[in-house]
């Protein structure tokens, strides 16, 4: 018995939407059937992770404000994955963004200065992560280092980074030794947008980084680019983009995007800084883009989804008593899925009886 | 036992499980095939080696559920790369998001437990010896065979592997046919050899010293299992891959070589010189950004198989 797989002439529009919505049944699928080896009911597990989050107004408010980092990193990722770059250090861009927003308000802690500074963090915020970014972008460029790894190495650095500097230089001085920074000021912070809930303004600014996102990938000649020299390098050099041009930019906006969402992050969500600001959003965001087709619109969907498991996760651990990891694995079992829907539309693929290839 | 044998044996405990993770994807790299899932084999294989020795009380049946589980989720890898020819950055990424995730699961329920470590081969002490005892410089030569032949069973498994990969890759058939693979997939396949087949052993061979390296971690190097303590080491085996320009014996000098900088690194926090913890944890991260940069530059191929990371779907 062996696998064959022969390029589809011609996919379809429908197939390429559907393949998504058949991969979340597969994983949920799987993820029924852990459930079931970890001897809990799979049907209560559906219930707590997919429907529960949906019925109340305050789980409602924490799916956006768990989807907003997501979808932001995602958007930018899209850039990258979609020019055949292996960005997978969003999370380190993430935590860079966190720290060089954090320079201002952080400066300005006491003063009472105003709304400007949260302006202001969230540019330098989307400036350091760019920068980060760019490390790895030339390297590639100049050196021709693989991004993948440098990227990743990069995740390990800002993490001691950020922990290095809430422990040292930027704990709170009143704050009993623990390693945390000052909470910041009304100003310093992201307004919020319901008067009884924790949601806030970052939806917006992601909501927005996304209508952006889609009229630069679909709508200009730059979106052009990156998609033709993600998907025929050779043709994209010969209609004159310039690739190395191109590694540096879609790293920037990968990078920047990150970084915003981690300023976004502290100053919305948070409101100080601490050792550990993220649940690992850089590594979920790269399911999140998947899920989405790596389209600036489709990872919203993507978000929504990944954010649902993550919050379900949470009250599976109270209600069920099942393990936080499971939402991980799910996540992982996921992007797999994803991929190999994604195979099933662009190939033809048969089980053939007879010998192995 | 005197110091510099001390550290000496600190940089093989610290080496070892780099160079058994990086020895198996040398051969999966080899082959064609980019696995990128080391990191959640190398956890998973932690969790269950530690879970299973735990449960039996055998530490032999704790390296093989390490291996076997290192196996499975390579074989999963497999089944998305080869059988449906997916993204193989993307599949490995998937791979190693969910293998951390399910050494979590696996290893939950053993935080907290310890056990005795793998113990080291004794070496019988010849200064010790009637005959001998008045033999010059007896005491350092039963030092230097002690540290030569006592070392746990995992440091000679993964000098054999070594060898073992070394003599496989340029001297055997077989060794010859899965190069020729990685290097043109097109061209191996008109040529009739098997390119999947021998792309699927390669990545569970790949796994299955993941898993291995696992085992290392949680029977001998900490002893103990706790929630990410992989840090990064699959990723650094990845990297020293590359560094190695894909050929055993230099991954052999290299891995020691990393080993060797990561205990310095260690024996610097400890001797605290004023240098912030966290900067100095960054050393592993950093160096092996600035290795790579230094086997890149001014070259225009850094050695790595040419069909490496493109799926195959044969023409028909």
């Amino acid at each position: 018995m062996r696998l064959d797989i022969e390029p589809r002439a011609e996919v379809s529009k429908l197939a390429q939407i559907l393949s998504p919505v058949l991969a979340v049944f597969v994983a949920v699928g799987i993820g029924g059937l852990i459930v079931l080896a970890l001897g809990k009911s799979p049907v209560q597990a559906l219930f707590v992770y997919f429907i529960d989050p949906l019925s109340q107004s305050w789980t409602l408010q924490e799916l956006a404000i768990k989807g907003t980092p997501l979808v932001l990193i995602a958007s930018g990722l899209v850039y990258c994955f979609r020019s055949n770059l292996w960005n997978i250090g969003a999370e380190g861009q993430f935590t860079v963004g966190a720290i060089v927003g954090c320079i201002l308000p952080l400066a300005t802690h006491g003063m009472d200065a105003g709304p400007w500074v949260i302006v202001l963090a969230l540019i330098m915020g989307a400036i350091g992560g760019a920068l980060y970014a760019l490390i790895p972008a030339m390297l590639k460029v100049w050196f021709g280092v693989s991004e993948i790894l440098t990227s990743l190495m990069l995740v390990y650095v800002a993490q001691l980074g950020l922990d290095y500097l809430v422990r040292g230089p930027w704990r709170d001085p009143k704050g009993f030794n623990f390693p945390q920074s000052v909470v910041f000021e009304p100003g310093a912070t992201l307004p919020n947008l319901m008067s009884d809930g924790r949601l806030h303004a970052g939806i917006i600014l992601a909501l927005i980084v996304v209508g952006i996102s889609w009229f630069v990938l679909t709508r200009t000649l730059f979106g052009f680019g990156i998609r033709v020299s993600g998907a025929a390098p050779k043709a994209a050099r010969f209609a004159g983009f310039n690739a190395k041009r191109m590694v540096v930019f879609a790293f920037l906006i990968s990078g920047g995007l990150a970084g915003l969402a981690g300023i976004v992050e502290v100053t919305g969500q948070i409101g100080q800084l601490q050792p550990s600001i993220s649940p690992g959003y850089g590594f979920t965001a790269i399911t999140v883009a998947f899920l989405g087709r790596l389209h600036p619109v489709g990872l919203v969907l993507g978000a929504f989804i990944v954010s649902l498991t993550v919050i379900g996760g949470e009250s599976a651990q109270i209600a069920m008593k099942l393990p936080l990891d499971l939402t991980t694995v799910f996540q992982g079992v996921l992007l797999m899925c994803v991929l190999a829907a994604d195979c099933f539309s662009t190939y033809r693929v048969r089980i053939v009886s007879g010998g192995a290839r | 036992m005197d110091f510099a044998a001390a550290i000496m044996i600190t940089v093989i405990t610290a080496t070892t499980p780099l160079l058994i993770a990086a020895l198996g994807e040398l051969v999966v790299e080899k082959s064609g095939v980019l696995n990128l899932g080391i990191e959640g084999m190398m956890a998973t294989g932690a969790a269950c080696g530690f879970a299973a020795a735990i449960l039996t009380g055998s530490t032999f049946v704790g390296v093989a559920a390490a291996i076997m589980a290192g196996m499975a989720l390579s074989a999963v890898f497999a089944f998305l790369v080869l059988g449906l020819a997916a993204n193989q950055v993307a599949s490995g990424l998937a791979l190693t998001i969910g293998g951390i995730g399910l050494s979590g699961l696996i290893g939950a329920g053993f935080v907290g437990t310890t056990r005795q470590p793998v113990p080291r081969f004794e070496f019988p002490d010849l200064s010790a010896v009637e005959l001998l005892k008045d033999f010059p410089y007896i005491s350092e030569i039963a030092g230097v065979l002690q540290f030569v032949f006592g070392q746990d069973p995992f440091v000679y498994v993964s000098l054999v592997l070594a060898g073992g990969i070394f003599w496989f890759l340029g001297r055997s058939r077989a060794g010859l046919l899965l190069k020729a693979i990685g290097e043109n997939q097109v061209s191996a396949h008109s040529l009739g050899l098997k390119v999947v087949w021998t792309r699927f052993l390669a990545i569970l061979f790949g796994g299955a010293c993941a898993g291995l390296a696992g085992a290392y971690l949680s029977l001998v190097y900490t002893p103990f299992w706790s929630p990410g303590m992989t840090a990064g080491r699959g990723w650094i085996a990845l990297a020293l891959v590359v560094f190695a320009s894909w050929r055993p014996v230099r991954l052999l000098f290299g891995a020691y070589f990393f080993g060797a900088a990561t205990v310095l690194q260690l024996h610097a926090q400890a001797a605290s010189l004023g240098i912030p913890a966290q900067l100095l944890s960054a050393f592993p991260y950093i160096a092996t950004i600035i290795a790579l940069v230094i086997m890149s530059v001014g070259r225009t191929s850094i050695g790595a198989p040419a069909s490496l990371g493109t799926p195959f779907v044969p023409d028909r």
